[in-house]
């Protein structure tokens, strides 16, 4: 009855419309498939492909540190470690934990790694652990597919077989920084977790040629960034082995010799310029830095008096005292206000102005001329100098003998020392008249005078060499290649020179030297040196009239430095040492004896081949 | 006796000789493609997906050709006794999720585990029909009418909506329209409809799971989190477009084998297949499917009785709401909402569902000349 009714009818029509409906929504459909795979196919295939194609870093292994007979001051040792991707771990936190359930990492670690993790871009891997076993490794390894995120991997990490002796010389590498991000050049290896960046000394100067060329792998990637395989590869350059001028036996006998002081040395060859020891103790164990160092021990190192993290051979700057003698003598001669045999009276002052400027020997030492001032170190002799001399022709003199300024030796934070002019004070000190009584005091190395222990030896190298500008190097290829085989003459008279190496002689070879005891017994060729011992502090006249207390009665920041500059054989100086004891106390006591061993060892050993059966120099012939 | 027996298997040999051949060809295809898909997303392993898949699909293409034989009064009859047990279903559900604590969607008998929500896609759809069936347009242009369709729609599209299962609610509400819509229903009656639908909408977006709200979120900004929630939206696409017109080959889908794709076996599938066989493979599934839901329009206007008409448009309808929602999903063209693809998405319960659902729609075919009563009985 309704077969053909009212009720088909509008069902049939609605239908109608229905089906059409649909027909058009399918149609849509498909213009969206027009859309998404033909017209902007080629964007979507970009982008497939950029989820597939993952480009991963290879790091190349870092240049080691040698010293002049590639004995390795620094290299690459296995490590196996743990890295965590936080963009790939599902909860980054819930990973760490079920990672310490296989390997040791406790919960301040965790919380360590956290805040890295936060620091750094969520798709850099983390490193979470390092240095594991085998054992451990391998248990990592077992639940990687568990764990998205998680990346073990074998590296090489930096390692310092000989860590406290060339702490301060080869310095230490560690995780860059995110203010090292900002200034430097920027470098695809700075997002290798491994990557570690020279902080200090030589890894930090070297940086760049020690760091190498990171390589570069094509791999397919799942969406977790899971490798599924190779594609292509670059491989990575490694950073450039960097061979020093450095005797590693030399320096680790010279630490060995320095022990537990707070103290830096300095041995060069005069002639070249090669530094063959730098030594600066106390050291530290740069190993520590690798992996971060922990707080508390980082810490103690900040907090030590005696500041294991400075190198005091190129950044400590100490008053030169009595070693700087040589020069102003030096000065006085060439500005001819002194004749080397003329004397001069020491009555154990020396009045000037309205001061009274005192010889460290109460007593005085009556007439004395040049060399015997020079022996003796005598200070109202060299008062009398800068009483006759202008404080810029010392200047002028020391500048010439390598104080006063840098040497571009190849380390970070070299310091510059002081040689004070009248100029300098005119720009830097709030008084800006020049006394002629601070010249007293420049005189004798005290007052405004800074130098560093590598200052102090290239002086003693340049009065060793007759007076050549020999400048420092660290760098053997250097010396190997266009380093200078001589070095221009500074222009002072051979004369001049050999007055104050006469002088340097007898103060270790001569009867009344102030450092006899420094006399190398089973070496028949004889060395040469100055003491020196600089004040840290002004002694009063109240105090001189209440007895200056002895040096070792004092706290031990206010005691004085103990210096010794050197240079031997005699009769062919050819290797130069300064020695610095920070509040060590007398130069001759202390300093003296340090230089004299490791010099000592220098000769005997001889690593440059200089003093071999060379007949003794008559004077003259110095520079000849 | 003998007679009618005879008559009996001449008429089932005959119903059985009537079954729509072309549809069923149709069909086949549809879940071959499926088949191969499911191999090529599990990476070669038939027995993990394909394998399983073709189990549930020969059985469920055995219940098909079942339902499509019963002579179509005992659908009649059982219409609401099948909307009953799916509401019924779906009330048990609700009280062992309280009880269990979470949301659930499953019922498990034992031997198989039952989605209530499946069975009232298809007892909504039948007690809808079978409700029109007994009015007159002049009776069903009156609001009174409403009352009845507005409860049986309401209860289990709320119930579902607690799951809470937002794109089988939908499928639900939508399935309902379209039948009273074809029933006659005024379409005045929709506009305020419509209206009142967007207020719901609207009011409802704060009452939705966060998850939820998100995927809305994403879908209007789907590139703004990459990473997040818009991520699998933006992979879709990137696996779509980067098929291209011919595809990246058969198994050669990197999006899919390198699991930048989820859900890739059930929601995403029409994606891995656009991606391995591109726009060809991709349009070449979709006109199968125009061609079935043709098929289901041309049955519909084919069929004597008014429930049939009604039962064969809701059936085919609801398939169309399928094939439409997940492919416009995958395509970033509405908010991703857990629909499967028919005959393709890897799982059960909803194979089974929409083969069944097959069954009605050839049962309509096969049964075209039966007439009904207002009351049922046969003419």
């Amino acid at each position: 009855m309704d077969i053909k009714g009212d009720r088909y009818r509008t069902l049939t029509r609605r239908a109608m419309i229905l089906g059409a409906g649909q027909a058009v929504a399918l149609s849509a459909l498909v213009a969206r498939m027009v859309q998404l795979q033909i017209l902007d196919a080629d964007q979507y295939k970009m982008l497939a492909e950029d989820n597939r194609i993952d480009l991963r870093l290879i790091s190349p292994l870092r240049g080691r540190i040698l010293d002049r007979r590639g004995l390795e001051i620094a290299n690459n040792q296995l490590n196996y470690r743990v890295s965590v991707i936080p963009e790939q771990a599902k909860d980054f936190r819930s990973t760490l934990v079920r990672l310490s359930e296989l390997i040791p990492l406790p919960e301040e670690k965790i919380e360590a790694v956290i805040r890295q993790a936060h620091r750094s871009r969520r798709f850099l891997p983390v490193t979470v652990s390092d240095n594991l076993t085998w054992d451990e490794f391998a248990r990592v390894n077992s639940i990687v597919p568990e764990l998205p995120g998680v990346q073990p991997d074998a590296g090489r990490s930096r390692f310092y077989p000989y860590p406290a002796d060339f702490a301060l010389l080869a310095g230490y590498v560690g995780q860059v920084t995110e203010d090292e991000l900002k200034k430097l050049p920027d470098d695809p290896l700075f997002m290798l977790p491994e990557f570690r960046i020279g902080k200090r000394g030589l890894e930090a100067y070297h940086d760049q040629s020690l760091r190498g060329v990171a390589g570069l792998r094509r791999v397919e990637v799942n969406a977790l960034g899971r490798e599924i395989r190779e594609l292509a590869r670059v491989d990575s350059v490694p950073g450039k082995d960097l061979v020093t001028t450095i005797d590693g036996d030399l320096q680790r006998f010279a630490m060995e010799r320095v022990g537990e002081e707070s103290a830096a040395a300095v041995l060069m060859n005069a002639h070249s310029g090669e530094v063959l020891v730098m030594a600066s103790s106390p050291g530290f164990n740069p190993n520590d830095f690798n992996f971060g160092i922990k707080p508390d021990v980082w810490r103690a190192l900040l907090k030590d008096p005696r500041k294991p993290l400075l190198n005091k051979a190129v950044q400590g700057q100490f008053p030169p005292g009595s070693t700087f003698k040589p020069v102003v003598a030096m000065a006085a001669l060439e500005a001819g206000v002194i004749d080397p045999t003329a004397t001069v009276f020491c009555p154990g002052y020396m009045a000037y102005g309205n001061r009274l400027f005192h010889c460290w020997k109460h007593g005085g030492h009556g007439n004395v001329d040049m060399r015997g001032a020079l022996e003796q170190s005598c200070d109202v002799y060299f008062y009398e100098m800068g009483r006759r001399l202008n404080v810029d022709t010392i200047a002028a003199m020391a500048n010439r003998f390598g104080l006063g300024h840098a040497h571009d030796i190849e380390l970070d934070h070299e310091a510059a020392g002081l040689v004070p002019t009248r100029a300098w004070k005119r720009h830097n000190r709030r008084d800006p008249r020049w006394h002629d009584g601070e010249t007293l005091s420049v005189a004798i190395g005290q007052g405004y005078m800074l130098a560093t222990p590598l200052q102090l030896a290239v002086m003693a190298s340049r009065i060793a060499n007759g007076g050549h500008a020999v400048e420092p190097t660290l760098m053997k290829e250097k010396v190997d290649a266009g380093w200078p085989r001589r070095f221009a003459p500074l222009g002072v008279s051979p004369e001049i020179v050999q007055v104050a190496r006469d002088g340097m002689i007898a103060v270790v070879e001569g009867g009344r030297g102030t450092a006899r005891g420094a006399r190398i017994r089973d070496w028949p060729r004889g060395i040469a040196g100055k003491t020196g011992t600089s004040q840290v502090r002004t002694i009063t006249a109240a105090q001189r009239a209440g007895g200056v207390p002895r040096n070792e009665n004092r706290p031990w920041e206010e005691r004085d430095h103990a210096l010794f500059v050197a240079f031997g054989p005699v009769d062919k100086p050819s290797y130069a040492i300064s020695v610095i004891v920070e509040h060590g106390g007398g130069g001759s006591a202390v300093a003296a004896p340090i230089a004299r061993d490791i010099l000592r060892e220098a000769l005997i050993r001889d690593p440059c081949g200089l003093t071999g059966g060379t007949p003794y120099m008559a004077m003259g012939e110095a520079d000849g | 006796m003998a007679e009618t027996g005879a008559r009996g298997r001449t008429a089932l040999l005959g119903k059985i000789m009537d079954l729509h051949g072309t549809m069923m060809i149709v069909l086949l295809c549809i879940a071959t493609i499926g088949f191969g898909m499911l191999y090529s997303v599990s990476g070669g392993d038939f027995g993990a997906l394909a394998g399983r898949q073709m189990l549930v699909f020969v059985v469920g293409f055995g219940c098909m050709v079942g339902a499509a034989l019963v002579h179509l009064k005992w659908w009649w009859k059982l219409s609401y006794v099948v909307y009953g047990v799916g509401l019924a279903m779906l009330i048990a559900v609700e009280v062992i999720g309280d009880i269990g604590g979470g949301a659930q969607r499953w019922l498990d008998l034992g031997i198989i585990r039952l989605q209530p929500s499946e069975i009232m896609k298809i007892g909504l759809v039948m007690a809808l029909a079978r409700y029109y069936h007994g009015l007159t347009l002049d009776e069903v242009k009156t609001y009174r009418t409403l009352i009845v369709p507005a409860i049986l729609v309401g209860m289990p599209a709320l119930l579902v909506l607690r799951q809470p299962d937002l794109g089988t609610m939908m499928l639900l509400a939508a399935a309902a329209a379209v039948m009273l819509f074809v029933a006659g229903v005024p379409r005045k009656v929709f506009a305020i409809g419509a209206v009142l639908a967007c207020v719901g909408a609207v009011a409802g977006f704060y009452q939705l799971h966060e998850y939820q709200r998100d995927r809305v979120f994403t879908f209007l900004n789907p590139e703004s989190d990459p990473l997040g929630t818009g991520y699998h939206i933006q992979q879709s696409k990137i696996a779509l477009g980067s098929g291209g017109v011919t595809g990246k080959g058969f198994m050669q889908g990197t999006q899919s084998h390198l699991d930048f794709l989820p859900e890739k076996q059930t929601d995403f599938i029409f994606t891995a297949l656009a991606e391995e066989f591109g726009f060809i493979g991709g349009v070449t599934l979709l006109m199968l499917y125009a061609v079935l839901i043709a098929y289901g329009f041309m049955i519909a206007l084919s069929a004597r009785s008014h429930f049939a008409r009604l039962l064969a448009i809701g059936v085919t309808s609801t398939f169309f709401l399928y094939v439409f929602i997940n492919i416009a999903m995958v395509m970033g063209l509405i908010p991703v909402v857990g629909v499967p693809l028919p005959l393709v998405s890897f799982g059960g319960s909803a194979m089974m569902t929409l083969l069944i659902g097959m069954g009605l729609l050839m049962n309509v075919y096969v049964h075209r000349g039966v007439v009904l009563s207002r009351q049922g009985t046969v003419r």
